[in-house]
């Protein structure tokens, strides 16, 4: 059984925008369906934000610079103002001579909504953002807090039911307790409305807990696209498994390869395993990089299906709930190793500085990287 | 030195509020003495019968305000009213889009604002003169509308009310272009973008974002230009001539040439009653507007 193809609520085909001599967005192409919570993740001036911008038409791709389609029509130089969509801004961005009320009324008034819908409209806002209408709807914005500004923000553009949301890192302002609460919220509003939200960030773990897909961003360009455990535990190219949490980076030479698994040695003369790549011929460098909790330390040799670098132990680094273990590797390099915190005062980690180990992982685990 | 300013930093410190007053002593002095005295004596004076040879002799009478009340004076306030008003509306008008332009060009802001002020470095008396050669029958403008063949006979723009109003316009102008700068460079982008996000056409952006955001701007530089306008007696008298006498030169007159003190002073608390009026009606005008609100 087939199912009809659906038409994408957002589609970038190969779009480019320079500014000057600056190229912001280099030949992004992703399509991104209804009611996916669709993230562009990376740091400042990667690009995020300027094709954000180009979705929601405040920049328009160069003359050759491919194409934005919404719900699949081109709007490339379509105005915002014709394009139904909703934003929250990263400042908020609320008229400040405005009541929340009215704030919230904007968009309805300017889409010609009669007046009597209005109102009622108003209210199931502000109560679908869970801020309280009898106390809040006749302040302006100047006289909230900033999680209360942002929920008007998020009224404000939800009361339009638009089909698409756009978010520019909407949180960024707001403390770390209220930022957790409201990532909540939002994913919530994206799952009980069916409304597709593209968001920005920078913020990795934001990203991750949203998101249905995530786009990585790096120097105007995806870097990786796929889903928060796609993009965690097979990050592509060295830079996106260093920008989404702490990676652990080992090279080597391959040395053989054979069935599904190819040999690779380190420089201090230990081998290992990885899975089989196409670009991994004999005489090839190769990375990988393995995640802090992938890898564990114990005494004596691995097994069958393991790989394992001999190490010395070298500090400990208490962080709560984990344990990061950093070892030195013979002839260089260090590997972080994250332990679970069994409890330092009754039950401390039992490997003291100085310690030789042997740093060990599932051959499966290794992550082969490509060069950037 | 050290010990004298810690002890009066100290004084300052055990009175709550005091570092206010102590703030606000020395140009509270200045004014009390230079502005409030003399403002005292002349209601003092318009209150005194006239002198035979100038000033006023002892006594009370009413007789320079019932005076006001006449015709030919009434005609001059109402004249300069019409004048101020017409200059702030063409200066509103004028000043308006040169701050706009100012407040979003990103590279040559400072220069234009710099370009708006550089009139003040030359004085008013010399560029109203300079007015008078470019509005003469035989001034630049007649010259050049003739030489093209637009016109036959020259206008006569001196000695007009429209002569009086631009020569207020151009005067006063940078009084309102600098404060609706000030508002709109504060505006940020970000709102015109969430409102053209929300649907809103350049139009609409334009009525309900920009403009009342503008507004204190513009209500401050309405009454800057607004006031000097209903004072000013230099323009009228060399732009106007005798026919566009404003109240200024019948205050100036009446100190000067006909040596009528009191009847000068009641002029001017006239006048001064009537800029106080407008500035009230202005501010509840202005916090009534959804602009206000804060």
């Amino acid at each position: 059984m087939t199912s009809a193809p659906i038409t994408p609520a957002v589609e970038l085909i190969q779009v480019s925008k320079t500014f000057g001599a600056f190229r912001a967005v280099r030949t992004v192409a992703f399509s991104i369906q209804p009611g996916e919570f669709f993230s562009m993740l990376g740091p400042s001036g990667c690009g995020k934000t300027t094709t954000l911008r180009l979705i929601a038409g405040f920049e328009q791709p160069d003359e050759d610079g491919g194409e934005v389609r919404i719900n699949g029509t081109v709007v490339n130089g379509r105005r915002p103002y014709d394009r139904n969509l909703g934003m929250v801004f990263q400042s908020y961005a609320l008229f400040p001579h405005l009541t929340v009320e009215r704030n919230i009324a904007f968009g309805l008034e300017q889409r010609k909504v009669p007046r009597a819908e209005i109102g009622p409209r108003v209210a199931e806002a502000m109560k679908m953002v869970r801020l309280d209408a009898a106390t809040y709807a006749q302040r302006v914005p100047g006289q909230l807090s900033g999680g209360q500004r942002q929920r008007v923000a998020l009224a404000r553009a939800l009361v339009c039911r638009p089909p698409i949301l756009l978010l520019d890192e909407p949180l960024g302002a707001l403390d770390l307790k209220l930022r957790k609460e409201m990532q909540i919220e939002l994913k919530q509003l994206n799952r009980q409305l069916g409304i597709t939200f593209i968001y920005v960030t920078h913020d990795q773990e934001e990203a991750l807990t949203m998101s249905d897909r995530i786009a990585v961003m790096d120097n105007a360009r995806v870097a990786q696209l796929g889903s928060p455990a796609q993009i965690y535990e097979q990050p592509r190219t060295a830079f996106v498994a260093r920008f989404i949490g702490e990676s652990n980076f080992i090279d080597g030479v391959v040395e053989g390869v054979e069935g599904d698994w190819a040999t690779l040695r380190h420089a201090n003369g230990s081998t290992f395993r990885v899975p089989r790549r196409d670009t991994l011929t004999v005489g090839a460098a190769g990375q990988i990089a393995i995640r802090p909790e992938r890898l564990h330390l114990q005494p004596g040799a691995p097994a069958a299906h393991e790989n394992a670098l001999s190490a010395v132990v070298e500090s400990l680094i208490y962080r709560g709930e984990m344990l990061h273990v950093r070892v030195a590797l013979p002839g260089g390099g260090v590997l972080t190793v994250a332990s679970r915190n069994e409890g330092q005062l009754r039950n401390p980690y039992p490997l003291s500085p100085g310690t030789p180990v042997q740093a060990v992982w599932p051959v499966a685990d290794s992550c082969v990287l490509e060069a950037e | 030195m050290t010990a004298l300013r810690r002890r009066f930093f100290a004084w300052l410190g055990r009175r709550p509020g005091s570092a206010g007053t102590a703030l606000i002593a020395p140009g509270g002095v200045y004014l009390g003495f230079f502005f409030l005295v003399p403002l005292l004596l002349m209601l003092g004076y318009s209150l005194m019968p006239r002198g035979t040879y100038g000033g006023a002799e002892l006594g009370f009478t009413t007789e320079h305000y019932v005076r006001f009340m006449d015709g030919l004076y009434l005609e001059i306030l109402g004249r300069t009213l019409g004048y101020s008003l017409l200059a702030t509306v063409f200066c509103l008008l004028l000043g308006f889009p040169v701050a706009w332009v100012i407040a979003n060009a990103t590279k040559w802001r400072n220069f234009l604002v710099f370009l708006v002020v550089l009139p003040f470095w030359t004085s008013f008396l010399v560029r109203t003169f300079a007015m008078i050669f470019m509005m003469r029958d035989s001034g630049l403008i007649n010259s050049l509308l003739i030489g093209l063949g637009l016109i036959e006979e020259p206008i006569s723009m001196l000695y007009t009310p429209f002569a009086v109003v631009v020569g207020l316009v151009y005067g006063f102008l940078p009084f309102m272009v600098l404060p609706i700068y000030t508002s709109l460079e504060k505006l940020d982008p970000a709102l015109l973008e969430a409102a053209e996000v929300l649907g809103a056409r350049p139009l609409a952006r334009f009525v309900r974002v920009v403009l009342p955001l503008a507004a204190p701007g513009m209500a401050a530089g309405c009454l800057l230009v607004f006031i000097p306008s209903l004072g000013s007696f230099l323009t009228s008298d060399l732009l106007g001539g005798a026919k566009q006498m404003m109240i200024g030169n019948l205050v100036q007159n009446q100190f000067m040439a006909a040596r009528n003190w009191p009847f000068g002073s009641a002029a001017s608390f006239i006048m001064m009653a009537v800029v106080l009026l407008a500035v009230v009606v202005w501010l509840r005008v202005r916090d009534d507007a959804p602009g206000a609100a804060r």
